[in-house]
Formats: structure tokens, C-alpha cells, sequence
């Protein structure tokens, strides 16, 4: 019973800052559509671009670049939320939060779970933009993009944990930007096929190869044509498993964090 | 009742099963795409440089040109197995038959003739001299007008079919590669490959009724090269093949004017519609590859590999009730 009162409470506390906060929704909509728009349009490929799967035919960039922003909102989303979580500790709520009589992992999941739907809604908000303006995909490839979409959301969540975990002052955050959003997002399939990839440098395909951020672009790209990627799905949930335990070692009292951040002070 | 029945068996069964036969110009085959799987089932060897191809009204034989065997090759198309040759001049490119189904009509692109072909006796008929390399052939629907289009002379020859003699000689703009008259009989339509137009004539009295321009965003007009063109069956819509430009365009057939361009394959030369006209297949010579267009959406769905040069295409039913 306490844990639904748990998870009803911080979806709550999420869907009050998604609300009171509209200009981070319209700000993160932006973002991508900034992408689609401008960079896409330079990139355009109207000749059209070679075919890779899932697609069976040829394509424009921007149909190409879709998955990848939707991508890119997932990412910046998931460390938007861990952002929020440092922002707690340094104002104590975290610790209303932690104290909890409930298993910590169950509250981060449940913190993780909110940041989630959050990205969802910003997902399907975007890709109906991209569909006005053209870029339509198949109907049931909506659908079958939402496990796809809420995995690699839950992943690239996870990640925004494990590093708050680790980041002690929201002045750190930047650092974050620098480190791991932008390298992330450009070493993957987003914005390019690895083939391309591969043409400038095989080493240079072989990391992004083992960025699982490419692995979630990848199934969500196919997952919106109905298909499924199962190496990218094994990918996405081997990283989510990882980043999960690593959150939650450095979530844990005894050993994590906030014991280091006691011996510190 | 019992009609009834029957009404909804057939209902039930695949009537519009066909196939697409594509020539590969570059690879001296056929490759046979069904309609309903969307893949090689065949791959038949031709003569050499296989370019124009068209089926006789039953189905029961294909006619080829093969180009640079100088000869139009008339293939089983059940077995694969070439019949017979056909005498047509050197170097034919494009061709048509004529709606009586025994006469075709050759345009010889070295020797500035079009060639009249009898495929029962398989003896020439007539060579009437037309302009510089003849490419786009065409025959009005009641047979009476073939159209011979001249890449260097820039013209449409209108040849009388009972005199095979020339009884107008109309310009266009340069290098016309293909032309068409419309289900009618009452337009007919010429694509200029370099000028990037199609000009579209009343038959009548062989006058220019209007001119239909491209413009792809994002595409260097030299690329717009239109080259052959099919009319949908309604005679609403006409899908023009862009050459290098990688696109097909739709047009209105009433106001001629492009209503969407539909990204296809590299260098699209040639089109064929499956048996119910649902679906359109484009060759698209440079990718080797033949491009599926979802007819209702105006989209392509599909690109099949076929061999090296894809060029000519033409539907053959496979089941028939």
C-alpha cells in the first residue's frame, strides 16, 4: 500500500513541475525541432540516402533523423530529471524523499519511472510536429515505438541517476553537458549511419558501436517501422541493468554518496 | 445463391497476381518481380543490351529490344525460351505495338528510320525515314497515328500508318525521349530529356495545348530530366520518371500541373503498373533497383534489387479468373 502511496506521490510531484514548468516543455520541444528544421534542411539529401534497414526504400535526411531526436529528447530529458535530483539534495528534500520506509530502489524506480513519462509525452508531441510537417511514418509504427521509446528512456534515465549519485553541486552539471550528453549524442547513429561512420574511421564505428545510445536510437528506429532490433534491445536492457545497479550502489547509504559526502564534511 | 457463392470465392481469390518484367540493360537479363511478394521470382537471359519490352495482347509472347544485338528477340514468356528474331534495323531502342497485335513499330536510333515490323510473316513492312536518332515511339489507341520522337532533331514525326508516310512534323523541346497518347486518342504527350519538359499536343490538329515544367527543391534543374511517363487508368493523374533526379513526379492531367514528387531510386527511366493499378514500378537505371509506388498514397513502400541498369518494364498477369 505505501509503496502505490510512494509512486502516486513523486508522479505527482513530477507532473506538478511538468505542468508549473511549461517553458521547460516547450524549451525541450525546441530543441529537436531546431534540429529537424534547420540542421536537417542543410543536410536534406534530396537525391535521397542510400538504404539501410529498417528502411525499405530511399529516404530524405530528415525522415532519417527522426528516431535520433527522438533520441536526443530521451537523453536530454533523463538528465534533466537527474539534474533535478542534485538540485533536491542541496535543498534537503532528498532527504524527506530517501527516509522513506520503503526499499530505496523501488523510490529511485519510481522517480525514474516519472522522468519517463515525462520524456514519452514529449516524444509523441514531437513526432506529431514532424508528422504536420510531412514527415509521416506508418500508424502502427507509432504504437510499436512506445515500448522502444519507454525502454530507451528508462536507460538513458537510469544513466541521469547513476551520475547525480555522483555529482555533488549543481555547478558540476555542466560538466555533464560536456562529457556526456554532447559525445553520446554524436558518436551514435543518430545524426548519421555507421556505414558513414565507418567511411571517416572503423575505430570511430567501433565506439559507436558500443554506445548504447546508439542501440536505443537504433530500436526505436526500428520499432517505428514495426520491427524489432533484438541486438539493440539486449544492448538497451544490459545498460539499463548496469546503470540501475550503479545508481543504486550510489544511492546506498552505507556505501554510496552520501556516506562519502559525511566523511567529506 | 449459388452465384452468390461463387461471387464471393472469386472475392476471396488473388485476382490481380502479376508480375513486373524489368530489362537490365547493363546485365543482359529480364528480372521478374511478383506483384504480390514484391521479389525476383525469374531471371532470364536476353540478347545483348535488352532496352524496350512489351507483352502481346493474350500475354503469350514478349517482345524485346535487344540493342545492341540489333535485333527484336519475341520470348515464351512461360518458358523463358527465345521463339525468334525479329528483323529491325540496327540499334533499336524503343518500340510499340500496334493495336492490331502484329505490327510493331521500331525506332532505329542510328539510322534515323523507324522500321514497321509484320511479327507473323516476320518481314520488314515499311522504313520511313525519319529525324536524327529516333528514340520515343508511340501509336494512337485506333491505330492510325505512330509517333516517332528524334533526340537530335528535336521533333515529333507523326507517321501515317496506312501510308507510312509523315504528315506533320512537330517541335519540342531538346532530346525527346518518350511519347504517349493519352486513353483517348485525343492528346498526345511528348517528355524532352535535356529541355526538362513534357509538351502536350491536341491530336487533332497537332497543336502545342500546353507545356509542363519541374522544379524539386533542393535539385539542380540540369538533374530534372523527365524520360518515360505513364497515365493512371482514370486518365486523372500522370507519373513522369525525373531521370537523376531521383524522383517521380505527379501531375494533374487536367490542369498540368506537378502535384508531388516521390523520391524513387537513382536515374529513373521507366515505369509499369501491377495488374489492379494499385502499385507503380519505376527502373531506376544507376541503383539497379526498381522502386514500388503505393498508387493511392503517392508513396514509395518498396526498392527491389534487380540487376545492373534496370531500364525497360512491362506487367504480365499471372492468374487470371
Amino acid at each position: 500500500m505505501n509503496w502505490t502511496i510512494a509512486l502516486a506521490a513523486i508522479l505527482h510531484r513530477e507532473a506538478l513541475r511538468f505542468v508549473g514548468q511549461r517553458g521547460r516543455f516547450v524549451a525541450a520541444l525546441v530543441r529537436p525541432l531546431v534540429w529537424l528544421f534547420v540542421f536537417a534542411a542543410g543536410f536534406r539529401a534530396a537525391l535521397g540516402l542510400s538504404i539501410t534497414p529498417p528502411y525499405q526504400t530511399y529516404i530524405t535526411y530528415e525522415t532519417y533523423i527522426v528516431p535520433g531526436l527522438c533520441g536526443m529528447i530521451l537523453l536530454f530529458n533523463g538528465m534533466q530529471s537527474s539534474l533535478s535530483l542534485v538540485y533536491d539534495r542541496e535543498m534537503g528534500s532528498m532527504r524527506l524523499l530517501l527516509t522513506a520506509p520503503l526499499p530505496r530502489w523501488w523510490l529511485l524506480f519510481c522517480k525514474l519511472l516519472a522522468g519517463t513519462l515525462v520524456s514519452l509525452l514529449q516524444c509523441a508531441a514531437f513526432l506529431a510536429i514532424a508528422a504536420l510537417w510531412g514527415i509521416r511514418l506508418p500508424l502502427s509504427g507509432y504504437l510499436l515505438a512506445l515500448p522502444a521509446l519507454a525502454l530507451s528512456g528508462l536507460m538513458l534515465g537510469a544513466l541521469g541517476l547513476m551520475l547525480s549519485s555522483f555529482i555533488r553541486q549543481l555547478e558540476n552539471f555542466a560538466g555533464v553537458m560536456n562529457f556526456v550528453i554532447f559525445p553520446m549524442f554524436f558518436l551514435s547513429s543518430a545524426l548519421y549511419p555507421l556505414w558513414k561512420m565507418a567511411e571517416a574511421s572503423p575505430r570511430l564505428r567501433d565506439l559507436c558501436n558500443l554506445n548504447p545510445f546508439t542501440h536505443a536510437v537504433e530500436l526505436i528506429r526500428f520499432a517505428l517501422y514495426g520491427q524489432v532490433n533484438l541486438t539493440a534491445a539486449l544492448w538497451v536492457s544490459l545498460a539499463l541493468a548496469g546503470f540501475g545497479a550503479a545508481a543504486l550502489w550510489g544511492y546506498d547509504p552505507a556505501r554510496g554518496v552520501q556516506n562519502r559526502k559525511g566523511q567529506g564534511g | 445463391m449459388k452465384r452468390l457463392a461463387l461471387l464471393l470465392l472469386t472475392v476471396a481469390l488473388p485476382l490481380h497476381a502479376g508480375e513486373i518484367w524489368v530489362t537490365n540493360e547493363k546485365d543482359d537479363t529480364i528480372s521478374v518481380i511478383d506483384t504480390d511478394t514484391l521479389e525476383v521470382v525469374r531471371t532470364i537471359p536476353t540478347g545483348e543490351r535488352p532496352r524496350g519490352i512489351t507483352f502481346s495482347k493474350d500475354f503469350s509472347r514478349v517482345y524485346i529490344c535487344a540493342s545492341d544485338s540489333d535485333t527484336v528477340q519475341v520470348m515464351d514468356p512461360d518458358t523463358g525460351a527465345i521463339l525468334f528474331d525479329l528483323p529491325s534495323g540496327e540499334d533499336p531502342e524503343q518500340f510499340v505495338l500496334a493495336p492490331d497485335d502484329r505490327h510493331i513499330y521500331i525506332a532505329n536510333e542510328d539510322d534515323a528510320v523507324t522500321t514497321v515490323v509484320d511479327t507473323q510473316t516476320r518481314q520488314v513492312v515499311a522504313q520511313i525515314n525519319v529525324g536524327i536518332e529516333p528514340e520515343g515511339m508511340a501509336i494512337s489507341p485506333d491505330g492510325k497515328i505512330a509517333i516517332t520522337t528524334s533526340e537530335t532533331t528535336n521533333m515529333a514525326h507523326w507517321i501515317d500508318t496506312a501510308s507510312h508516310s509523315l504528315f506533320a512534323n512537330t517541335l519540342v523541346d531538346s532530346r525527346p525521349r518518350h511519347a504517349e497518347f493519352t486513353a483517348d486518342g485525343t492528346t498526345l504527350w511528348v517528355s524532352s530529356e535535356i529541355g526538362g519538359t513534357i509538351t502536350v499536343f491536341n491530336v487533332a490538329d497537332q497543336t502545342e495545348i500546353g507545356k509542363i515544367r519541374f522544379a524539386i527543391t533542393g535539385v539542380n534543374a540540369d538533374l530534372v530530366q523527365p524520360v518515360g511517363f505513364k497515365f493512371n487508368p482514370e486518365g486523372t493523374k500522370a507519373f513522369v520518371a525525373l531521370g537523376p533526379s531521383n524522383h517521380v513526379a505527379v501531375v494533374n492531367m487536367q490542369s498540368l500541373s506537378v502535384e508531388k514528387y516521390i523520391l524513387v531510386g537513382r536515374r529513373v527511366w521507366h515505369m509499369a503498373f501491377s495488374p489492379d493499378n494499385s502499385q507503380l514500378f519505376t527502373t531506376n537505371g544507376v541503383s539497379g533497383d526498381v522502386t514500388v509506388i503505393d498508387v493511392a498514397r503517392e508513396e514509395a513502400v518498396k526498392s527491389i534489387k534487380v540487376g545492373r541498369f534496370p531500364w525497360g518494364a512491362a506487367m504480365r498477369p499471372t492468374k487470371s479468373n
